[in-house]
């Protein structure tokens, strides 16, 4: 028998649409950072052979991480790594069954919220007084 | 059983084995990475030569840089097969799909060989 009316995709307009608990939230902003560290990698590569080229290299990068927009990209990148770090955490955390229940999964979003807010805020302070 | 050729290890449960075990290691690789700049602040040249020119850190950096491109491959190439699907994209998709497969690999396999000429190269 089968069920035409069964729903299997989702159009973009629905998103709007749906209850958006933290825990839904918490999951597709690990999948945004994710995105956003594989262009990223780019940037760090860059910086790194730049550092290790020699002296006179290392200091024109350290001149460059200094300027505004190389603050705003190390900060960029370190939140997103930051996030991906704390909600790849919650995953292994899952992976032990820990934190998969409705509750364990609403507590798990909350604290991944905040830890990775308090480490994007330390990371704002690291660059700008590095 | 349906088989996704494009995946990592063309078998799911791999797949997955490998995301987690590559997390552990670029978990591992940023805290060693993070804690060690905190710990030198206002750094030197020297002393970031020194650490790249261990034996231990490259191994280290290499192990993550594997890592990171079976990690990202994984990842990428699940958010491709969500997303880029007939029915947002039309009947186009698979070789729209195709064309973002082929754009990571080359992404990522750049970032390796970069990375292994940055390790040893200079």
């Amino acid at each position: 028998m089968k069920n035409d009316h069964r729903p299997i995709n989702v159009n973009p307009s629905d998103l709007m649409a749906f209850a958006w608990p933290l825990s839904a939230i918490a999951s597709i902003t690990h999948r945004i950072a994710g995105v956003v560290l594989f262009a990223g990698i780019a940037f760090g590569l860059y910086a790194l052979d730049m550092s290790l080229s020699s002296a006179a290299g290392f200091d024109t990068l350290k001149g460059m991480l200094n300027s505004p927009l190389g603050m705003f990209i190390t900060w960029g990148l370190l939140s997103a790594l930051a996030y991906h770090f704390v909600a790849g955490i919650k995953h292994l955390m899952l992976d032990m069954e820990i934190g998969d229940t409705l509750e364990g999964s609403k507590f798990a979003a909350r604290t991944t919220m905040l830890v990775s807010a308090i480490l994007i805020f330390l990371a704002a302070v690291w660059v700008v007084q590095s | 059983m349906v088989t996704q050729v494009t995946s990592f290890s063309r078998n799911g449960l791999s797949d997955f084995i490998v995301q987690r075990v590559t997390a552990y290691i670029l978990a591992a690789y940023t805290v060693v990475l993070v804690g060690w700049l905190l710990v030198h602040g206002d750094l030197s040249y020297a002393e970031w030569q020194g650490l790249f020119a261990q034996t231990w850190m490259q191994i280290f950096t290499l192990l993550a840089l594997l890592s990171t491109c079976a990690h990202a491959w994984i990842g990428m190439w699940t958010i491709g097969t969500d997303y880029i699907r007939e029915h947002y994209f039309g009947p186009g998709a698979d070789g729209i799909r195709l064309i973002y497969q082929v754009v990571c690999i080359l992404a990522l396999a750049s970032y390796l060989i970069w990375g292994i000429k940055i390790l040893w190269g200079n």
